[in-house]
């Protein structure tokens, strides 16, 4: 009892000065953790946003875990902030919590992931689509083999994530339909540079070296290893094996800049900038954004200025 | 002395388990065994598995002579992560291969003696006091990277990894100069026998004038070391520091190879020979199954079912099966004089 007292006088305390400077808004950022380069990136990103709007983020990090979110969460409720972003962790066991937001009429953003809860309990989600990448590594590969026969071999993401599950699904259809193009060997790297390495070194040796015309990977970090791989084993990575990924950090970009690798689908970090425009837009009028917010999957090819791109996001944090 | 026959029947369950796994990579893979010269370089099945199997081999002779004492080193995965990131972070400040390698080096032993200073001198169990380290360590690895994977491209570093030596890969040479060399210090000198009797049991090895606490100390120096070589070896490879996923759950690999060696977690006799066949048994298993072409759902699951079918085969219970099979049909009478002599010794 006493402890809700203290957070009601907390927010009754503070309610003042957030109504007080109604330009400046102050924002609640639950981030999941820095657990990747991607992950730290769309940290970084998230206060740029906020900076360049004048906004006042208040930054948590979960290390993972869920109970530091929903703690987080409640001290965002308790400060009275004018809304939460929110990256969760896991998808069940929000609906609580994302109550309490909605009982003192703080909207909440879905960041990345979405949760198993009533889509009412949050305004929006800003998420990329994950088979949509997927596909358009398919297609791009599809376009760029223009019915020469082509034997692929496919490096997957962790077994079991969505990632790993949906950017196989969504290569798989936009590959549908063109016989010229077969996945010989697909296996799991885990995301990691040293597994897709070594994954695609046994590809290398079971397939033998000439009969892999192209690689995807489900993220280029192992795209990264792999084109290691391929160097050790006497070939031109980006020639004699056409290489596609996923994600668009920046050691794909100098690769790719390097005619090391051919082509990769970028999965945003801004995931802020949608959703602090749907956010503002909704604080000042009151208009209900789309409930899923969907974010470009922009395809990076040797005809973009790469090493541009690559100088620009060294400084993310990637 | 028996020293002449004993080795070789030591190692038997271990040899012929390899020779089965990679029997099983011949069969998945019908190229298996042939190896070409190609970029300079040894190229081929074999070449993989023992150049893949560098990391866990070299964690495995820290492993075998800190289990031997009758501890265990959780840590060495996270170890190998601090190395591995000190290394990286050396060269991106513009120094030498040979400054970063001592760097590192230097991170792996401090490591292991913080283990080891826990363990002996403040008496906390072993799987305690080492996994602090296993869980503080990683985070101290990415506060030296800042959370990216830091990337070099400094040749001679590289080399230690990616390189060879006569063709050879560098990781190989390492591990095996490695085992060789410890194997000679711990065998030619009393100190094997020491580590042993502090395994067996500590007290009547303190009463018979043994300096335990220095000794356990420089065994978990020796782990950390050999953790920090393996991670240098592995930053050097993918060549960057990838302080999230560098050495993760590489320590259950380590304790898996020293197991498979046949070497009791309750300390006493050891066989770092033995262990090293252990890592290269692991990494036959891993090689047949990226080879097999199987789905990846299967990877984990085959894998288990091979482990635990070698464990089962291993098990004493089984071992001793046999031997009452092999007395029953053959001359009993000369086994008999071996099993006196060896519970003599």
């Amino acid at each position: 009892m006493t402890f809700k007292a203290t957070l009601l006088a907390g927010a009754v305390a503070l309610a003042p000065v957030a109504a007080a400077a109604d330009d400046d808004l102050t924002i609640g950022f639950s981030q999941i953790g820095s657990e990747s380069g991607w992950r730290a990136a769309e940290t970084t990103v998230t206060k740029q946003q906020a900076e360049a709007r004048g906004i006042d983020l208040k930054f948590a990090d979960a290390q993972q875990k869920q109970e530091n979110q929903i703690k987080a969460l409640r001290g965002f409720i308790a400060q009275g902030v004018d809304g939460i972003l929110l990256a969760p962790v896991v998808a069940t066991g929000w609906d609580d919590v994302l109550e309490e937001a909605q009982e003192a009429e703080i909207p909440v953003i879905l960041m990345d992931r979405t949760v198993d809860a009533d889509p009412s309990l949050y305004l929006t989600a800003v998420t990329s689509d994950l088979v949509h990448e997927g596909k358009v590594a398919g297609e791009w590969l599809v376009s760029e083999m223009d019915g020469k026969d082509c034997r692929i071999v496919e490096l997957q993401g962790t077994t079991g994530s969505s990632p790993a599950i949906d950017r196989k699904t969504g290569f798989e259809q936009g590959i549908a339909g063109h016989g010229n193009l077969e996945i010989v060997r697909s296996q799991t790297g885990d995301f990691t540079r040293a597994q897709g390495k070594v994954v695609m070194e046994s590809f290398l040796k079971a397939e033998g070296p000439g009969n892999i015309c192209a690689l995807y990977a489900h993220n280029d970090d192992m795209a990264v290893g792999a084109i290691q791989a391929i160097k050790e084993a006497g070939l031109a990575p980006g020639k004699d094996i056409v290489i596609v990924a996923i994600d668009a950090v920046p050691d794909a970009h100098l690769a790719i800049a390097n005619g090391e690798m051919n082509a990769t689908i970028e999965l945003t970090p801004d995931m802020a900038g949608p959703a602090l425009d749907a956010l503002q837009a909704y604080l000042q009028d009151g208009t209900e954004p789309a409930k899923w917010i969907q974010t470009e999957s922009r395809l990076y090819t040797a005809s973009d200025d790469n090493m541009a791109v690559y100088e620009q996001k060294k400084s993310l944090g990637y | 002395m028996a020293a002449s026959h004993s080795p070789l029947r030591r190692l038997a369950p271990q040899l012929v388990i390899l020779a089965a796994v990679l029997a099983l990579n011949l069969a998945v893979f019908p190229d298996f065994f042939r190896i070409e010269f190609q970029n300079g370089r040894l190229f081929g099945g074999v070449v993989d598995v023992l150049n893949r199997g560098a990391p866990t081999a070299i964690l495995a002779i820290g492993m075998t002579l800190v289990i031997a004492t009758k501890g265990i080193d959780l840590s060495v995965g996270a170890v190998m992560a601090i190395a591995g990131a000190c290394a990286a972070k050396i060269v991106a400040d513009g120094h030498g291969w040979g400054t970063a390698l001592a760097g590192a080096l230097a991170a792996g032993a401090a490591c292991g003696i913080w283990n080891g200073v826990l363990v002996a001198w403040l008496r906390i169990q072993p799987i305690v006091a080492t996994l602090v380290l296993m869980v503080a360590g990683r985070g101290i690895a990415q506060l030296v990277t800042e959370g990216t994977i830091l990337t070099f491209l400094n040749e001679g570093l590289i080399h230690l990894g990616a390189g060879t030596i006569l063709g050879i890969p560098t990781p190989v040479v390492i591990w095996i100069a490695l085992g060789a060399g410890v194997t000679w210090a711990v065998r030619k000198t009393a100190l094997g026998l020491l580590i042993e009797a502090i395994g067996i049991n500590a007290a009547a090895s303190r009463l018979a004038g043994i300096n335990a606490r220095v000794l356990l100390t420089c065994v978990y120096l020796v782990s950390g070391l050999c953790a920090a070589l393996a991670g240098v070896i592995v930053a050097a490879d993918i060549k960057g520091a990838d302080a999230n996923n560098a050495g993760l759950w590489m320590e259950l690999d380590a304790i898996l190879a020293v197991v498979i060696g046949g070497n009791s977690l309750l300390g006493g006799r050891f066989s770092i020979t033995a262990s090293l066949l252990g890592a290269l048994i692991i990494q036959s298993v891993n090689s047949a199954i990226l080879l097999s072409g199987m789905p990846p759902e299967f990877n984990l699951v085959i894998k288990a079912v091979l482990i635990l079918a070698i464990l089962v085969i291993q098990s004493p219970r089984i071992g001793h099966w046999l031997y009452i099979l092999r007395a029953s049909g053959g001359d009993p009478a000369p086994r008999r004089a071996k099993t006196v002599k060896e519970t003599a010794r």
